[in-house]
């Protein structure tokens, strides 16, 4: 596209590009500086305090070791990026490279996740998990509650699908004659995969990991019908925080939050320029 | 020639020769190779997935018990006829207009910015792609919350609304003859000033969470474009208006199509949003079905309206690949 259209059209289109990144940031900016209110109204300037930091801090249901929503919402994510992240590429090689029987269904099924209501799949996860509960206990003798490790399940189920599209997609536009070029070099499959597709997955891989990470760290709806009475995430934690009645430190929390989202999207832009990198030396 | 010499077909040793059976072996080898590949992720995605969604389906057709809980041996529509009943038409039909209207603000406020970006350089381009991207990638609940604060009582949308005298500009449209000012439009205007836990919050934080999935769709869409055919219809005499909506328009419909879903679908099943800005008082179809979950404790229903919301997806999503979205 070139630029057409009239003078004062175009400093329209600037006012309005610059009106929508205001309603981008704005809100955003409010809650950092707000966070550092004195005021015990929400919205409310009334001089500069790290009160609801501290009153963050001390919050044993949010920071205490090993069972805080931190910590719950630390090991999810971990655990669920590293098994979805295997899985996923896995099955990214598979469909990119390989032709086999079901695989178009295989597709199918891996697109699901990514586009299913959360609200649809947390009710799934809640039947499922309450049915297998039963099912245990009466046909295979063994008890076990929601917790931890329900979780952890239903974020690998979103995740695998995450992951391997964007390693798909890294797949999808590399040169396959590389790793030809290799075999015919006498390179057995395995050290074709280690020397060749690996290094040049590599950043694939590296953003689905990261993808999976902040997905896993943002979710709230599908963790919910997962959890248990006895472990709860930061969002779920903040989620009925929220519901049950607004105070600074929320938006504390939030803050915290948002650094850590911040975090995660300077490491992806770190990866994707690292992706820029690996192409221009290949 | 010394000791070169051109190796023919018979030199090649009987083992190494490809024959058409070693193919086919080497075939199967590969198909086996590529289903093992898959073979973890498979089991997973049957396990933790597909299994899950056909208990939700059979669900939708059971039957509920007088103590709330689910009778698997009485099959019956029962949770699919009670869509016709009055209160949860309305529900449908309250979620499908918000969920419309969202769509439709989207659009129009991300198709200029979109086409902006277009005609910028290169670099100045891509920095404004990180910075639309931000906000998307932005911890979803908080970014809802910031709305939250915004509009509380006595917060920065209420001093400003009132520093500005919003309150006698809306009794002022109020009074005004209905056939200038309509009731629907009063109904959203009398929200303005104090907007939190009504439906007007609940669109600006649906508008707000999902902008960048129309954004960039368009972008790209637009992107696209030869610049030369909106030149060319300029120097047939089309005005602006004409080459907007017989060149532009049209070339960019896959973006408008593949943006459109992108929004329509999560504004349709969204949960948190309406639950932290409605307050749950925009009854809506997402925070309908948890409540079949858990104060009315009615599954079948609730299975039947989880499946009717899936349906909708998946056509909306069948949609997006016809529109050419998986090249965007």
């Amino acid at each position: 596209m070139t630029a057409t259209g009239t003078r004062t059209g175009r400093r329209m289109l600037g006012v309005h590009a610059a009106a929508v990144y205001g309603f981008f940031y704005a809100p955003i900016l409010l809650l950092v500086v707000f966070s550092f209110s004195g005021d015990r109204l929400v919205g409310q300037w009334g001089g500069f305090t790290l009160d609801w930091y501290r009153e963050f801090l001390d919050n044993e249901q949010l920071t205490a070791f090993h069972d805080g929503a931190i910590w719950t919402s630390l090991k999810v994510a971990a655990v669920s990026t590293v098994v979805s992240v295997v899985l996923g590429t896995l099955a990214a090689l598979s469909l990119e490279r390989f032709r086999f029987r079901g695989q178009r269904v295989f597709d199918a099924l891996l697109y699901l996740p990514i586009i299913i209501p959360d609200v649809t799949m947390g009710i799934m996860m809640l039947i499922f998990f309450s049915e297998a509960i039963t099912f245990a206990d009466t046909y295979l003798g063994f008890e076990f509650a929601k917790g931890l490790q329900t979780i952890i399940i239903s974020h690998i189920a979103f995740n695998i699908s995450f992951v391997s599209v964007v390693v798909r997609a890294r797949l999808a536009g590399m040169d396959d004659r590389l790793e030809e070029a290799a075999m015919d070099l006498y390179a057995t499959r395995w050290q074709t995969f280690t020397h060749v597709t690996f290094p040049q997955i590599l950043p694939g891989i590296l953003g689905g990991a990261l993808l999976a990470l902040t997905l896993s760290l943002d979710d709230v709806v599908v963790t919910q019908f997962s959890a248990g009475p006895g472990a709860t995430t930061l969002p779920v934690f903040v989620f009925s925080l929220i519901r049950k009645g607004v105070t600074p430190m929320i938006n504390a929390v939030s803050v915290v939050m948002l650094v850590a989202s911040l975090v995660l999207i300077a490491m992806m832009l770190l990866a994707d320029g690292l992706r820029a990198e690996a192409d221009e030396t290949a | 020639m010394g000791g070169w010499r051109r190796v023919t077909a018979i030199d090649i040793p009987e083992a190494d020769r490809v024959t058409p059976e070693f193919e086919a072996l080497a075939q199967r080898q590969a198909r086996r190779r590529g289903f093992l590949l898959a073979l973890p992720a498979w089991i997973y995605l049957i396990v933790f997935f597909a299994v899950p969604f056909g208990i939700v389906v059979v669900y939708s057709f059971a039957t509920r018990t007088s103590r709330g809980g689910v009778a698997l041996s009485d099959w019956n529509l029962a949770s699919y006829e009670r869509l016709g009943e009055e209160l949860v038409r309305n529900v449908l039909i309250r979620s499908l207009g918000l969920a419309l209207l969202t769509t439709v603000i989207c659009l129009v406020v991300a198709y200029p910015f979109a086409y902006f970006m277009t005609t910028l350089s290169a670099r100045v381009r891509n920095l404004m792609l990180v910075f639309v991207m931000i906000p998307f990638w932005t911890n979803f609940l908080v970014r809802n919350y910031a709305w939250r604060l915004i509009l509380a009582e006595d917060g920065p949308w209420n001093t400003t609304a009132e520093a500005f005298g919003i309150d006698t500009v809306i009794d002022w449209i109020i009074d005004l003859p209905g056939w200038i000012a309509p009731d629907f439009l009063v109904g959203w205007l009398v929200d303005v000033p104090e907007p939190l836990f009504t439906k007007l919050a609940v669109i600006l934080g649906l508008v707000y969470s999902f902008l960048p999935f129309m954004i960039l769709p368009l972008y790209a869409s637009i992107e696209r474009i030869d610049g030369a055919l909106l030149e060319a219809s300029r120097d047939l005499y089309a005005n602006a208006r004409q080459s907007f909506v017989r060149v532009l328009l049209p070339l960019s419909m896959p973006g408008v199509v593949a943006g459109s879903i992108l929004v329509f679908v999560p504004s349709l099943g969204a949960y948190v949003t309406p639950d932290i800005l409605g307050g749950g008082k925009e009854v809506l179809l997402g925070s309908y079905i948890v409540t079949q979950f858990g104060t009315a404790r009615n599954f079948p229903f609730g299975a039947s309206l989880s499946v009717v919301l899936m349906v909708v997806m998946l056509t909306a999503t069948i949609g997006y690949f016809r529109s050419g979205g998986r090249n965007l």
